[in-house]
């Protein structure tokens, strides 16, 4: 009952913190429901790359090779917000009631991205992904500013709006399955039915669901909200928003994939895919604000993965998921390392920062470290799937989708490093002496926490969460283990029409 | 089993309720009081809940006429009166709503989303089959359509949010004819989801007046991107 026990660990977690234990044991409450919640994920991973899927409850709870992949990623990232959320309570609130109100969404938030992955039934996965949204839309309103609250509004709109286009397409769906013929109403099931089933139906719910959920995956023409809401939460929900809840959604609209002939959908899937890197790199050119920096990453990068997953065959699919969970783990790290520096600065305007590695070296480095990984250079987890992509893709002859790809990838990289080097080196602004009032001096409502202290010295716990988040990101970039391969290509597998489920 | 005659006569029915639940839809976007928009989606929630007991008749499901007591229960009852009570503390009186388009235009826009919906439905009507399909398919798909066109038109938090519940109305309005069998549990998670929504999106509204004085959600636009110097 591995999978039952993982999603019940964060409800229990959540019904906890609601209670009102105070900051400490809300704190540990959440750590321990996360890292029991991780060390039960990663053995269940490890036997479904040992070709054991696991099947809690046959028809609605089950997890294969794709689902392994995600859970892992998820759970992983849960366990470093939390560990990254005990020093920045600490350090933000102090009022009990806030403490619990946080611990309850956050530990909320994590129970809907848990069950996405281990549920096999489509409208329960609907379900539970609008509960991600359901769920964060509070924590991106927590801070209750100006900005918090309109990004909160703007995002349960776009957000309700796409439930209902989604839920239209599951239910076609389903109405495609016993139009055919009917069997087990699960991903298994319409993989089996899947030939039988007429196309025009299929067609129609893939069409909903990757609207519906691609508002959710922040896809271009419905990017709008991302970056207001990845950068008003507070920052390990901001984790948690930008490296996996777009991660999710994005799995759902896949699982649809192999459901149509092969290459039916290529085209749909590569347009987007670019349209998304394409616009999301040029705009994150322009930003004034580094958490908004980072949220346009994830629209490039959610494009990316979509358009290699687009060009089909199993190097492009496998070097996709790898570049899925590649992201997943190097976003995290980025939005920590922003949360830290928000922490030192107070600011999140990258105009007035100047000089982070001498007053915050841990901060500072990590915001250079966060920006060379997201980027995509050499020694780190993304350069490698990246290329991968790149390799599969030229070797299928898709020469104008890799160069394509390739470019946009070349100007979100100089785009970041160009931020990031303007806050990273150089002097400080007060070094100098001259203009003190430089610093810190937030627009109202884009700013926020102008409240913050100036205070170089970071929470433990912060930097503990740095380091163990830059673990796997290292590791990831010279050597990748064969159960990750295993699950890649089995993730692969599952995203190939007619492949073995 | 029930009198064969009596078919006929239910589909009619059934087609009678899928044309007043369109101009619901229709009129989401027309009508410029909160109360008033209130009222037309409770009547469509009822419109839904008829839909469901007419094909529930017709197929004989039991199935179906719990998914329509669900409706009727979350929608007509829980829904309006969670916001009811939201409404009570800040619009004493019956308010104006401002919009981006005039009535003829939107009317106009909708028109031709609805035309739009029934050219998309009929392939897939005719690809898929089943009672009642052909009515309710072009009906919720033209009601998804118009729905979102009212979100996007409303610049109040209460009536752009009505939008979006009718856009989830109608895709049932479509799911109890395409996938009358979707296992009951599905059915009531999705309920139960919707009546978080509509808390969370409560809480937000009181937030947001609180916090600016107005629900007018459409004045919130201070996060852009500024220019880097």
């Amino acid at each position: 009952m591995t999978l039952v026990v993982i999603p019940a660990l964060m409800l229990m977690a959540a019904l906890l913190s609601a209670l009102g234990l105070g900051r400490r044991l809300a704190s540990a409450v959440t750590l321990a429901a996360t890292a029991t919640a991780l060390a039960l994920a990663a053995r269940a991973a490890l036997l479904v790359a040992a070709g054991r899927p696991i099947v809690d409850i046959s028809g609605w709870v089950s997890l294969d090779g794709f689902g392994a992949l995600v859970l892992v990623v998820t759970v992983f990232v849960c366990f470093l917000a939390a560990i990254f959320s005990w020093g920045y309570v600490a350090e933000h609130w102090h009022d009990v009631g806030r403490i619990s109100a946080y611990y309850a969404h956050l530990n909320l938030f994590m129970f809907a991205l848990v069950l996405v992955p281990v549920l096999a039934e489509p409208a329960l996965v609907w379900i539970a992904v609008e509960g991600t949204a359901v769920f964060s839309v509070l924590l991106v309103a927590f801070d209750n500013t100006h900005g918090a609250l309109e990004a909160a509004w703007k995002y349960i709109a776009l957000m309700f709006m796409g439930a209902a286009a989604a839920l239209l397409g599951f239910l076609i769906l389903f109405w495609a399955q016993q139009s055919s013929g009917g069997g087990v109403y699960s991903w298994d099931g319409l993989r089996a039915e899947a030939p039988h089933m007429p196309v025009p139906l299929v067609m129609a719910a893939f069409l909903l669901v990757l609207v519906g959920f691609g508002a959710k995956v922040g896809f271009v023409p419905m990017h709008t909200w991302l970056p207001d809401a990845h950068s008003q939460a507070p920052s390990a929900a901001c984790a948690l928003l930008s490296a996996i809840k777009t991660t999710v959604a994005l799995y759902a609209i896949l699982r649809l994939v192999p459901l149509l002939p092969a290459g039916t959908v290529s085209g749909v899937m590569e347009f987007t895919g670019l349209l998304s890197a394409g616009v999301a790199a040029f705009l994150l050119l322009q930003v004034g604000d580094y958490k908004r920096l980072f949220a346009y990453s994830t629209v490039e990068h959610m494009g990316i993965i979509f358009a290699a997953a687009g060009l089909g065959g199993a190097g492009a699919l496998s070097g996709a998921m790898l570049q899925l969970v590649a992201h997943s783990l190097t976003k995290s790290f980025c939005f920590f390392a922003a949360g830290a520096a928000l922490l030192v600065l107070g600011t999140r305007e990258i105009a007035s920062v100047r000089g982070l590695l001498r007053t915050s070296p841990v901060a500072g480095s990590a915001l250079l470290f966060g920006a060379l990984a997201i980027g995509g250079a050499p020694p780190f987890a993304l350069f490698l799937s990246e290329f991968s992509i790149f390799r599969a893709g030229l070797e299928r002859g898709h020469y104008l989708v890799i160069a394509l790809l390739v470019i946009f990838i070349v100007i979100a990289f100089f785009g970041i490093l160009a931020h990031v080097n303007r806050m990273v080196f150089g002097s400080p602004p007060g070094d100098s002496g001259a203009r003190p009032g430089h610093t810190a001096a937030p627009q109202p409502g884009t700013g926020g926490n102008a409240h913050l202290p100036f205070r170089p010295r970071l929470p433990a716990t912060v930097t503990l969460t740095l380091v163990l988040a830059a673990i796997p990101i290292l590791v990831l970039g010279v050597y990748q283990p064969t159960s990750l391969h295993t699950l890649a290509s089995m993730a692969a597998a599952a995203l190939t029409p007619g492949g073995a489920p | 089993m029930h009198d064969p005659a009596a078919v006929p006569w239910l589909e009619s029915l059934n087609a009678l309720t899928g044309g007043l639940f369109l101009l619901t839809a229709f009129g989401l976007v027309a009508l410029r009081q909160v109360y008033g928009c209130l009222r037309l989606y409770v009547i469509q929630s009822i419109l839904l809940a008829s839909s469901a007991f007419l094909l529930a008749a017709l197929d004989h499901s039991w199935h179906l006429v719990a998914v329509g007591v669900l409706d009727a229960s979350t929608k007509a009852i829980a829904v309006p009166w969670v916001f009811r009570r939201a409404l009570h503390d800040e619009v004493q009186t019956r308010r104006e709503i401002t919009q981006v388009l005039n009535v003829p235009t939107a009317l106009l826009l909708a028109l031709a989303l609805a035309i739009v919906a029934y050219l998309l439905a009929a392939p897939l009507v005719a690809a898929g089959g089943g009672r009642g399909v052909n009515v309710n398919l072009p009906v919720g798909l033209a009601g998804l359509f118009v729905g979102g066109l009212t979100a996007a038109l409303r610049r109040e938090a209460v009536p752009l949010f009505l939008g979006l519940l009718a856009m989830e109305n109608s895709s049932f309005f479509a799911g109890i004819a395409v996938a009358p069998d979707l296992p009951l549990l599905a059915e009531v998670a999705i309920a139960f989801d919707v009546l978080i929504l509509v808390l969370v999106v409560n809480v937000l509204t009181r937030a947001v007046h609180e916090h600016i004085g107005t629900t007018k959600v459409g004045a919130l636009r201070t996060l852009r991107e500024r220019e880097t110097r």
